[in-house]
């Protein structure tokens, strides 16, 4: 492949063979590029550039992957300009808060420009991971057609295509390894899609259609699985039946994660025994997920398999806390867990019983808006899984009421944790048992966690809470708030106290325009900040933008709203200047 | 540097005298807690738009303030505004839609929650899905329908006084226990079978103990 490298003029500068100023030999161009070609962290790369002009080109020029969080940061021209010889691109684009109805449709975050200038300037791209980015069908068809070693492309909460783009993935790119659709809006055309891929194709590594809704065409996937020996990953849609099923894994065996189909087909006993059989067979298997309408008495089908798993994504499967005991009794090696609140904290306590190598661990809720006293879990589930868990490091857990003391309990049982994610589903709800705000409960945490790096907060919280992050979360990278604090002081203790602060998102609080504008300096060292629905106005944001040209200041407005009142605004540092293409209802001040 | 920090202050402070607003001069707005206008959320048209915030036409002109949400002031630090209704905010809880419709299709999917109901005389047992019925008076309703008889209506110190017939359903815990004192939501979870007890033992039933 090196001859399809861009290289530039090999001209012989004269500092390159002479001693530098400080006594010791340069290396030539080419070493120092193959030594600093082997960084693989963004991190040391970023170090290493600012070194002087020789390292900032011997990195730009070995850099094979580039990571861009905000797509708006920068443009495509820019970044071509700077990195020649890129093969993966991995785009973020809107807000986070886009994935729960804060952002408009038709926001922006297209990547067709972008296609256009890597057709261009890489056209030996291979690898393309997008999340929150618009992705049409003319872009997918585009891609296709435009980047003969393609290899591995991944959407994650995109929107805007259709299975006719996948269509063209399949039938075009002939040395695909990767096609990873997750959580998209996607146009099912239930057309077959899968008959695309050429009889001749065998490369495929990974597979991911779950969240598919219609049926596929299942000879035409048995074939492609067959043909594929390297396939490691496969995730199937709900289409799939537990018969075909069991089909797919004796045709590869070698899986090492696995999405099943529908889990509740009617088995007869020969079935289920064969059902069985595949899944002892299938020795390498470490993720399993899926499990869409689970009927509880098959899942012992999977024990056989479940010695090896390290991540049980039960995520979509609400099961009740006797059949996830049962299960998770075969399943000491667990490190990432995934389930619904229907386990309730007896459940909980059977993970912090039989899976104490756990690190992560998500709690999703069947049912966020019950009224009354809908059922869950509680702070002594959560209590249970850090009694039994030490390794626990990342939590993400919905509930609908908590106390301080659990919390701090939780935390110093677990004290390494590194994201800190609490749902208390109800707006403001304080301590149940002692009536008082949350604020000693997310103390605890920043005090207890010295290598916090994420954080969500919720409940009811005064700016105390926000004063504890900002005395001590001196690791914080994310923030994520929502309906707490009780005036600008709060997020000016954040904006002064944490460091390492990347992202800020703050809904329906009560910040307005000082405690914007004490951020002016923070923000450029920051990928973003959201508010929406605080007590920002237009004024404020204009006087950021006119203090800080350097930043993108925009406001989403809507029909009818208050003129004044600047109810949504996103704020990140940007090399490519305003957005060219935002629609009428993003203003750019 | 101190010139431009004070002139930046000096911003701020005549910010909020040159900041557009309605209230009438000298209004304060303190509002932490958006309120939760239940049922203005059909006429919010635009999928958009908040549901929670109040139109000027539905404020008192009387004390119409600055920004729309509050009629309910939450002071600085310790009253907390009652929280609003979750199932009304734009994105709350945070969950992703497809995780969301994932999870609701399937409870719907599952199908009616299906339960045995006797009554003491009868010579067979019915069924009725009580997913079917929004609360008790649906409920009790549809039980006079099928058995032709009067439950009459409930009151929590005395049961169902005056009728011949007590509605009664066994819980997850195997205890028997009178229909009408757990809220709705709760019962349809916990509720396994019906039985309508009748005369003495209905009787019985609803006296004070």
């Amino acid at each position: 492949m090196e001859c399809c490298n861009k290289r530039r003029m090999m001209k012989e500068s004269p500092e390159s063979n002479f001693m530098n100023r400080r006594g010791s030999s340069c290396f030539p161009d080419e070493v120092l590029e193959r030594v600093i070609g082997m960084l693989k962290s963004r991190k040391d790369r970023s170090s290493v550039s600012l070194v002087c002009k020789e390292w900032y080109n011997a990195e730009r020029w070995s850099r094979r992957n580039v990571f861009i969080g905000n797509c708006y940061s920068v443009s495509p021209e820019i970044l071509t300009r700077r990195f020649p010889n890129i093969r993966s691109v991995t785009l973020k684009g809107k807000p986070r808060f886009s994935d729960f109805n804060l952002v408009p449709a038709n926001w922006g975050a297209d990547i067709h420009f972008w296609l256009v200038v890597f057709a261009e300037k890489y056209p030996f791209l291979e690898e393309l991971r997008l999340k929150r980015m618009t992705v049409t069908d003319e872009s997918l068809k585009f891609l296709a057609r435009s980047f003969p070693n393609f290899k591995a492309i991944s959407l994650q909460n995109c929107d805007g295509f259709s299975t006719d783009g996948l269509a063209a993935i399949a039938a075009d790119c002939k040395n695909l390894t990767e096609l990873d659709i997750q959580e998209n809006v996607i146009d099912d055309k239930n057309d077959n899609w899968l008959t695309c891929f050429p009889e001749s194709f065998t490369s495929l590594e990974v597979l991911n259609f779950s969240i598919l809704h219609n049926d596929v065409n299942f000879d035409a996937l048995e074939k492609l699985v067959t043909r594929c020996k390297s396939l490691k990953t496969l995730k199937l849609n709900k289409s799939i039946t537990l018969e075909q099923l069991q089909r797919l894994l004796f045709r590869a065996p070698q899986l090492c994660e696995l999405g099943t189909g529908s889990f509740s087909q009617e088995l007869t006993t020969q079935q289920y025994t064969e059902l069985e059989g595949a899944f002892s067979n299938c020795k390498n298997l470490n993720t399993l997920s899926g499990l869409w309408v689970v009927t509880p008495q098959y899942l012992p089908v999977l024990y056989p398999a479940c010695a090896n798993l390290t991540f049980l994504n039960f995520s979509y499967a609400p099961l009740d806390s006797d059949d996830i005991a049962k299960l998770l009794v075969h399943c000491a090696n667990i490190r990432r867990l995934w389930v619904v609140d229907t386990i309730e904290d007896k459940g909980l306590e059977a993970v912090g019983t039989h899976c104490p190598l756990l690190e992560e661990l998500r709690v999703f809720p069947a049912d966020p808006f019950a009224e009354g006293d809908a059922r869950g879990v509680t702070d002594s589930g959560f209590i249970a899984v850090s009694q039994g868990c030490r390794n626990l490091h990342y939590v993400l857990y919905f509930c609908r009421h908590m106390t301080n003391a659990a919390v701090a309990t939780v935390v110093q049982n677990c004290p390494d944790f590194t994201h800190f994610r609490l749902c208390i589903m109800n707006p403001g709800q304080p301590d149940y048992r002692t009536s008082e705000p949350m604020d000693e409960a997310f103390g605890a945490v920043v005090k207890t966690c010295s290598k916090l790096q994420r954080l969500a907060i919720s409940g009811l919280l005064t700016d105390l809470t926000f004063e504890y992050i900002g005395k001590y979360a001196k690791n914080l990278e994310t923030l994520s708030v929502a309906f707490a604090g009780s005036s600008d002081w709060g997020m000016q203790c954040v904006l002064e106290g944490c460091p390492k602060l990347r992202k800020l998102e703050i809904r329906d609080c009560p910040f307005g325009n000082a405690a914007l504008l004490s951020g002016l300096e923070k923000y450029e060292s920051m990928r973003s900040l959201w508010m929406s629905d605080c007590k920002v106005t237009m004024n404020g944001c204009r006087l950021l933008a006119k203090e800080m040209p350097r930043l993108n200041v925009e406001v989403i407005k809507e029909d009818g709203s208050d003129d004044s009142q600047a109810e949504r605004v996103y704020v990140y540092r940007s090399v490519a200047g305003p957005r060219r293409d935002a629609p009428p209802f993003v203003l750019t001040l | 540097m101190a010139t431009s920090a004070s002139a930046y202050e000096n911003d701020i402070k005549n910010l909020k005298a040159t900041e557009l607003t309605l209230g009438l001069p000298g209004t304060h707005l303190q509002q932490n807690v958006p309120i939760i206008d239940q049922e203005k959320s059909s006429a919010s048209s635009s999928s958009n738009k908040r549901p929670l915030q109040l139109s000027h036409e539905e404020t008192s002109p009387a004390q119409d303030c600055g920004s729309k949400c509050s009629n309910i002031a939450k002071n600085t630090d310790d009253d907390a505004a009652p929280p609003p209704s979750k199932a009304k905010i734009v994105g709350w809880p945070p969950i992703r839609s497809y995780r969301k419709n994932s999870l609701q299709e399937q409870s719907e999917a599952a199908g009616g929650i299906y339960v045995k109901v006797s009554m003491d005389g009868a010579p067979y047992l019915r069924k009725i899905d009580l997913k079917i019925y929004g609360g008790y008076p649906q409920l009790l309703k549809a039980l006079e329908n099928m058995f032709k008889l009067t439950i009459g209506e409930y009151s929590e110190k005395e049961g169902y006084k005056g009728s011949d017939y007590a509605p009664t359903y066994e819980d997850k815990d195997g205890d028997w226990m009178l229909v009408g004192d757990v809220p709705w939501d709760m019962f349809v979870t916990s509720c396994k079978r019906l039985r309508i007890m009748k005369g003495s033992e209905a009787r019985g039933l609803g006296c004070a103990v």
